[in-house]
């Protein structure tokens, strides 16, 4: 790695160049039906999800059923191997579903939606090599077909809010790893999504990257008030981001439970995690994942809160 | 500080120009006093160089035999990187067209000249056509291959981002593609220079391949041996040229792999 343009922005220049970040999409306000129940942001309905291929067929995700509400952070945690990743694609609308449905905003997803945007975990290779970061950045603007003033305001606030102000003409892999999904997260943030899918963002991070990438996911939700959908298999993440924490079985997947996350809404790194309430949620999802592990399940996989 | 930097550029200049002086000086040396017909002294082509070439042949010789190569070699890029994107992108194409790809790519070119002259004349749409018909196959093949890697998680990302089919194409597959369909291009370059002078020297009544022959048959030994010459300088400056574009285009390629290199 060249040691040409590395700069680290310390956790506080980020908080405060978030705060200024203007919020332009308007809040998705709690919607309700005619029976007087909200509806969720995200629905997914009872999905299945089947391989086949000649003869042989491999059940990935069995049945799965959860919602997420408008501006809620919902953390799906689960073994390794799980299905995550074939749940997410489902979800974005990268891969058909077998049976059951995902609706986003009261609309059935068959391609990828409007309003979505996905991080991915391999940052190095989600992002165009032969594009400067702030062309990586601008394009899906474009292509959204954003006028050019706007994208120009909407690239220059994401980058200063993930702290990369001064990386616009720098090439992906001339920065380092953390950096690379921090780019990422400023393309996913400038699109303005309703929904943002993180599909284990910071796995491929070091310890001390993730931690600050973590609380910059917190802070831009804050101020946004996007809805989130973080997959992970880090127990600790799960709970330190989540509002909500979904425990997925061993493949074929289903939801073993949902847990609320009940720690105070302001987080951070050091008094969070030492919370005693954080400990105690932390143990019981681990509990669980060790037990999902083991190919313990539900014998009706129904969501419990 | 300058001194170095005049010795670092002393010491490229030798090793660039080095070798190529020595084989000259060697050649030069060797058939100085040559009274061998066929084997003339290296002073007398040089002499004729001048007058043979620089002096109505450019315009009349030289330009034309360019010409077909230049307007051969891009029509084999468009069609090669057309089809190629094409059968890249769809497996069903891909299993259906392959073995006959590797067939057509197994006929040496030359040997359709008697045919491409029943169907095209002793034009010059005969002679770009033998050009293309040898040219496209390495680029048409190495961008079914560039197309057929690009990166699964960059093709999830302008699926997400919903990309049009314009910028998929431009900013995703072509781009992605472009490191080996460079590597065909430098490769349809070669072929394109020998199949040019090749299919002169077949039925036509100019040309560099043309002239070189009738050189030949009339006996005017060091013409024929300057006419060799010009054709090794023309290919020299033709692969100057490719990498100074290759240079452009596939800066993001070499900074990369520079990077991963150096961090390995």
């Amino acid at each position: 790695m060249t040691q040409s343009p590395r700069k680290t922005p310390k956790d506080s220049d980020i908080m405060s160049i978030v705060s200024t970040l203007t919020r332009s999409t308007p809040e998705p306000a709690m919607s309700t039906d005619d029976t007087g129940q909200h509806t969720p942001m995200l629905d997914v309905r009872g999905l299945r999800k089947v391989y086949a291929s000649g003869k042989r067929s491999v059940e990935a995700v069995r049945d799965l059923t959860f919602g997420v509400d408008p501006g809620e952070l919902v953390c799906l945690v689960g073994p390794s191997g799980c299905g995550k990743t074939t749940l997410l694609r489902c979800i974005s609308g990268l891969l058909e579903t077998t049976s059951g449905e995902v609706v986003l905003e009261g609309k059935r997803v068959s391609g990828p939606p409007e309003g979505m945007a996905v991080v991915f975990q391999e940052y190095g290779r989600s992002l165009f090599p032969w594009l400067t970061v702030w062309q990586n950045v601008e394009l899906p603007l474009k292509e959204k077909g954003i006028s050019r003033a706007e994208r120009k305001r909407l690239t220059t606030e994401s980058l200063a809010a993930v702290g990369l102000a001064d990386f616009h003409t720098a090439h992906p892999w001339q920065l380092s790893g953390g950096m690379q999904q921090r780019v990422a997260i400023a393309r996913a943030v400038a699109y303005e999504p309703h929904v943002l899918l993180m599909d284990e963002p910071f796995a491929a991070v070091d310890a001390q990257t993730r931690g600050e990438l973590e609380d910059l996911v917190r802070a831009l939700w804050e101020r946004l008030g996007v809805t989130v959908l973080f997959v992970t298999h880090d127990i600790d993440e799960a709970v330190y981001l989540g509002q909500r924490v979904v425990i997925l079985s061993s493949s074929p997947t289903v939801v073993l439970e949902d847990v609320t996350i009940d720690l105070p809404a302001e987080r951070d790194q050091l008094t969070t995690r030492s919370l005693p309430r954080f400990t105690e949620l932390r143990a019981h999802v681990y509990e669980r994942v060790q037990q999902a592990k083991q190919g313990n399940r539900p014998s009706t996989p129904t969501a419990t809160s | 500080m300058t001194t170095s930097m005049l010795w670092r550029a002393g010491r490229r200049l030798l090793l660039i120009a080095g070798l190529p002086a020595v084989l000259i000086t060697a050649w030069w040396l060797a058939t100085a006093n040559s009274t061998n017909f066929y084997w003339p002294p290296l002073r007398t082509i040089v002499e004729v160089f001048g007058p043979t070439w620089l002096e109505g042949k450019l315009t009349s010789d030289v330009l034309p035999s360019l010409a077909r190569l230049g307007v051969g070699y891009l029509a084999a890029l468009a069609l090669g990187i057309g089809i190629g994107v094409a059968i890249g992108s769809s497996t069903t194409l891909r299993a259906t067209v392959e073995p006959v790809l590797e067939f057509f790519r197994a006929i040496p070119p030359p040997v359709l000249v008697p045919i491409l002259i029943l169907f095209a004349g002793i034009g010059d749409g005969m002679k770009v056509l033998v050009i293309v018909s040898g040219a496209i196959w390495p680029i048409l093949l190495n961008t079914v291959e560039g197309v057929r890697s690009i990166d699964e998680v960059l093709r999830d990302t302008a699926a997400c981002y919903r990309f049009r089919t314009r910028t998929r194409l431009t900013t995703l597959i072509l781009r992605g593609a472009s490191p080996q369909i460079m590597t065909g291009a430098r490769q349809a370059l070669s072929i394109a220079i020998i199949l040019m002078v090749i299919s002169e020297m077949f039925a036509a009544s100019n040309g560099l391949g043309f002239t070189i022959i009738q050189f030949q048959r009339s006996f005017a030994l060091p013409q024929m041996w300057s006419g060799i010459i010009l054709l090794g300088l023309i290919g020299v400056a033709l692969s100057l040229l490719f990498r100074l574009v290759e240079t452009r285009v596939l800066a993001w390629y070499f900074g990369q792999r520079d990077t991963q290199q150096s961090g390995a």
